[in-house]
């Protein structure tokens, strides 16, 4: 009995021992790359930080929040977050759901149509914005999609250089490009739902449109919640698309969150209030992820 | 009976002609980028408005031959996957190791360790990048292939998906490992992660790909020609004038490829990888 607990206690330490072996590397990494700038952007938020005068870091209390709260662009930036999230998530993952519903059956080279779905995927964001810049060009002789339009006989748009028609532009770019991949996690939700269930529908008498509304989505339930949860927490960190196809233009129309630090941080060097606008979007974002957790995790 | 033949049929023609048909315009873009990349700049933009302008005419190959002269096209792709390779070691080692410890070793601070890990798993490395970046710049890690990838080693999500694998493997074959004399480091090492190979294929493609698209941090941290980044090089030409298309569009197709020869490769865990992530969730 005696020699069997000291075994077992002997065994915990040595479970103590490894795990802090295996554990600490990580830690370390994540403390001092995720902890400590977590920390400092709250901290630096409260302090006057230009970058050109590193020696005149002043604590200013919450001064950086008062004027962040008066400041026209702060909620310009943040109106074209929500607009890009609002528009960007439901167009996306229908668009996605569409394409999947499509490439869900098992025919022959049906492997062929996911690839090209998911090929916008497979380049980069980067690539695609740079394309797509081009594509969208005002001039009918030189952009690709209004050449399109004036040969169906509509009017050439101005895309990104028309503040009505930027962000719009950017949506329908970046829901193409990235369809691809909620589609792919919709095709292994599509394949978990039993054939049992499509069989008895059909003795019912389901239509393929009745089969949709009364099997396929109930039985995609979660797979739809996840699919909306990470597209939206995606939406709301847009910036590669602005920076590379409008630099936040025209009239700051294409600005989010992101770009105001960025440009805020590293264009103006106000570090001090960057951090202020960061910590607000770090709120924003860490506090809507954990509502969406929620209302997904409820029935 | 013959009624349910003629069903089949409609079928298949209604799932390939409307696929055909929808996926030719869905990659039309990508197949524009690829052809105007073979055409002399003066092509590009002579027949848009015909469906000829997705096919060169007069195939050349000069515009590549221009970007291998203008770019250091090894040593932007060496960058790539040094930064990569690094990232990768450091998820796929450290980062297990740690899911590890949390699925099946009963240390002391577990609880705590598995608490942040899932917190953090929804922080915007965006929102952090400012004093990331003067964190590196005090270190002197700006414009170094440290800074580039060091910070960027250890991501919570790979952690938890390796967590997530690694605690549905049974109590009874460690335990066995255990009465053998076989300490838990050599336990995972020898035992857990040979059998562990789904997971680790699974977040080896996540992180590769996320890692290859990273444009914000390679864009912030490296200042001169010698670290860049793909997705760095890919926008130089933009707005460098005078423009030159047919260079930017082979630019953008040479960048495509090596994620290309990925996906043909992995394809299977590459779809399962990003299934399986639906599926936890």
């Amino acid at each position: 009995m005696e020699a069997k607990l000291s075994k077992k206690s002997k065994r915990e330490y040595g479970d103590n021992l490894a795990g802090f072996i295996m554990s600490s590397p990580a830690l370390i990494l994540l403390i001092a790359f995720l902890i400590i700038p977590i920390i400092y952007t709250v901290y630096y938020s409260f302090f006057t930080y230009q970058v050109v005068r590193p020696d005149n870091i002043k604590f200013n209390a919450l001064n950086n929040y008062a004027k962040l709260f008066k400041d026209a662009n702060f909620y310009v930036a943040l109106k074209n977050t929500i607009y890009f999230t609002v528009i960007v998530v439901p167009v996306q993952c229908i668009l996605a759901l569409v394409l999947a519903l499509m490439v869900s059956s098992k025919k022959k080279g049906v492997a062929v149509f996911r690839t090209l779905y998911y090929s916008p995927q497979i380049t980069s964001m980067v690539i695609i914005a740079v394309l797509w810049t081009i594509l969208y060009n005002s001039n009918a002789n030189t952009g690709l999609i209004n050449a399109f339009l004036k040969s169906i006989g509509l009017q050439p748009i101005d895309f990104l250089n028309n503040p009505k028609t930027a962000m719009n532009s950017i949506i329908f770019m970046s829901a193409w490009q990235g369809a691809g991949y909620q589609m792919m996690i919709f095709i292994a939700g599509l394949n978990a739902i039993p054939t049992e269930q499509y069989e008895a529908a059909s003795v019912d008498g389901a239509d393929w449109f009745a089969k949709l509304i009364y099997v396929t989505l109930p039985g995609l339930i979660n797979t739809i919640k996840y699919v909306l949860m990470i597209t939206l927490i995606q939406a709301m960190k847009l910036f590669t698309q602005p920076y590379i196809m409008t630099k936040g233009g025209p009239r700051n129309a294409t600005k989010t969150l992101v770009f105001y630090i960025y440009e805020q941080g590293f264009q103006k060097g106000n570090f001090g209030y960057a951090c202020s606008i960061a910590t607000v979007f770090f709120i924003i974002v860490v506090t809507l992820s954990i509502v969406v957790k929620r209302i997904s995790k409820t029935n | 009976m013959n009624n349910k033949k003629i069903n089949k049929v409609l079928g298949n023609v209604i799932f390939y002609l409307g696929n055909i048909v929808v996926g030719l315009i869905f990659v039309s873009p990508l197949l524009w980028m690829l052809a105007s990349s073979f055409k002399p700049e003066l092509e590009i933009f002579s027949n848009l408005n015909s469906l000829s302008t997705f096919v060169p005419a007069h195939f050349t190959l000069q515009n590549y031959v221009e970007v291998f002269q203008r770019l250091k096209v090894f040593t932007i792709l060496k960058n790539t996957l040094v930064y990569i390779g690094i990232v990768l070691f450091g998820d796929l080692l450290l980062g297990s190791m740690f899911g590890y410890a949390l699925a099946k070793l009963k240390y002391r601070f577990r609880g705590i360790s598995l608490t942040l890990v899932i917190a953090l798993m929804s922080m915007p490395v965006e929102a952090i990048i400012l004093p990331m970046y003067i964190e590196m710049a005090q270190i002197g890690w700006v414009n170094t292939m440290l800074g580039l990838t060091i910070p960027f080693m250890m991501n919570c999500f790979s952690i938890y998906m390796f967590y997530s694998y690694f605690i549905s493997i049974p109590d009874e074959l460690i335990e066995a490992a255990k009465v053998d004399g076989c300490g838990p480091i050599r336990t995972y090492f020898s035992i857990v992660m040979p059998i562990s190979k789904t997971v680790f294929a699974t977040v080896f493609i996540l992180d590769f790909v996320s890692r290859w698209n990273d444009f914000m941090w390679p864009f912030l941290i490296t200042t001169g020609e010698e670290k860049r980044t793909v997705q760095l090089a890919v926008q130089i030409f933009v707005g460098v004038s005078p423009i030159h298309y047919g260079v930017i569009m082979a630019v953008l197709t040479l960048a495509s490829i090596p994620m290309i020869i990925m996906y043909i490769f992995m394809q299977k865990f590459y779809v399962e990888g990003i299934a399986s992530t639906g599926i936890k969730g």
